[in-house]
């Protein structure tokens, strides 16, 4: 696939699934009592914006525009179904499910970026980024596996 | 000459160490921090740089120090007491150190 082709499609995901999980953090900070939840959303805010940061600015060095596809647009919609569910719940259910949904999240963002994203990736700043996106990412999923158990 | 002298009485009467205290590098890079294990003297201190876009820690797992480092940030850690401490980053908890302090 050609290098732009890929890019367009990494920042989309990148993008949308790093909004989406800023938006879930946001709703974490304005319901969980939770010390721990708390620190945990205000570490995904700084780090997935930051992240978001610097794929904005590699999109415009490489001057390809962001494009949907299956892939994010089917992440993007479990997210907001989540988010949806989510803001129904409150006290330690939300917490719980706050958590769990991370754990999952992660995981499938990992899982897309070890076996398509960065395989398919060959611009080496590209590249970079994705590995060092899958390596905060990863970060994130053992954070929330802790918090899962902390929370049980 | 004046000012020799009297750095010469201070440090005699607060017992200064006989070693100065040596700083301790500590690359941040790609969610790693490098040397992995590091050993310094009480009295050292052990400098972190993190050349990350994000935001990292140095907690010791036993709670005995937490420092912040920002993204791009250098942050220093004055060693104080002996021991050895297992640290990593309570951002990243993928990310994993080990300091000895003799």
């Amino acid at each position: 696939m050609p290098i732009a082709k890929v890019f367009a499609a990494f920042a989309a995901l990148l993008l949308a699934t790093g909004t989406a999980d800023i938006k879930a953090a946001k709703l974490a900070l304005g319901r969980s009592k939770n010390k721990e939840v708390i620190a945990f959303a205000k570490d995904m805010v700084r780090d997935h914006g930051a992240v978001n940061q610097k794929a904005l600015a590699l999109v415009k060095k490489l001057k390809v525009t962001p494009e949907d596809n299956d892939t994010s647009r089917s992440l993007v919609q479990k997210a907001d179904e989540d988010r949806a569910t989510l803001s129904k719940l409150h006290g330690a259910e939300f917490d719980k499910a706050y958590a769990n949904n991370e754990v999952a999240y992660h995981k499938t963002m990992n899982g897309a970026l070890e076996t398509t994203l960065i395989p398919d990736a060959s611009n080496p700043e590209l590249k970079d980024l994705l590995s060092t996106g899958l390596k905060i990412f990863q970060g994130h999923e053992q954070h929330a596996d802790h918090l899962v158990e902390t929370l049980k | 000459m004046r000012l020799a002298l009297c750095l010469t009485v201070a440090a005699f009467l607060t017992g200064a160490p006989a070693r100065a205290g040596e700083v301790v590098e500590v690359k941040i890079d790609q969610l790693a921090y490098a040397p992995t294990k590091i050993t310094a003297h009480v009295g050292d201190t052990v400098e972190w740089k993190n050349g990350d876009f994000v935001a990292h820690t140095a907690t010791a797992i036993g709670g005995a120090f937490d420092v912040m480092i920002p993204a791009g940030a250098t942050r220093r850690l004055l060693l104080k007491e002996t021991g050895g401490f297992p640290y990593y980053c309570r951002f990243h908890p993928n990310m994993k150190g080990e300091l000895t302090v003799m």
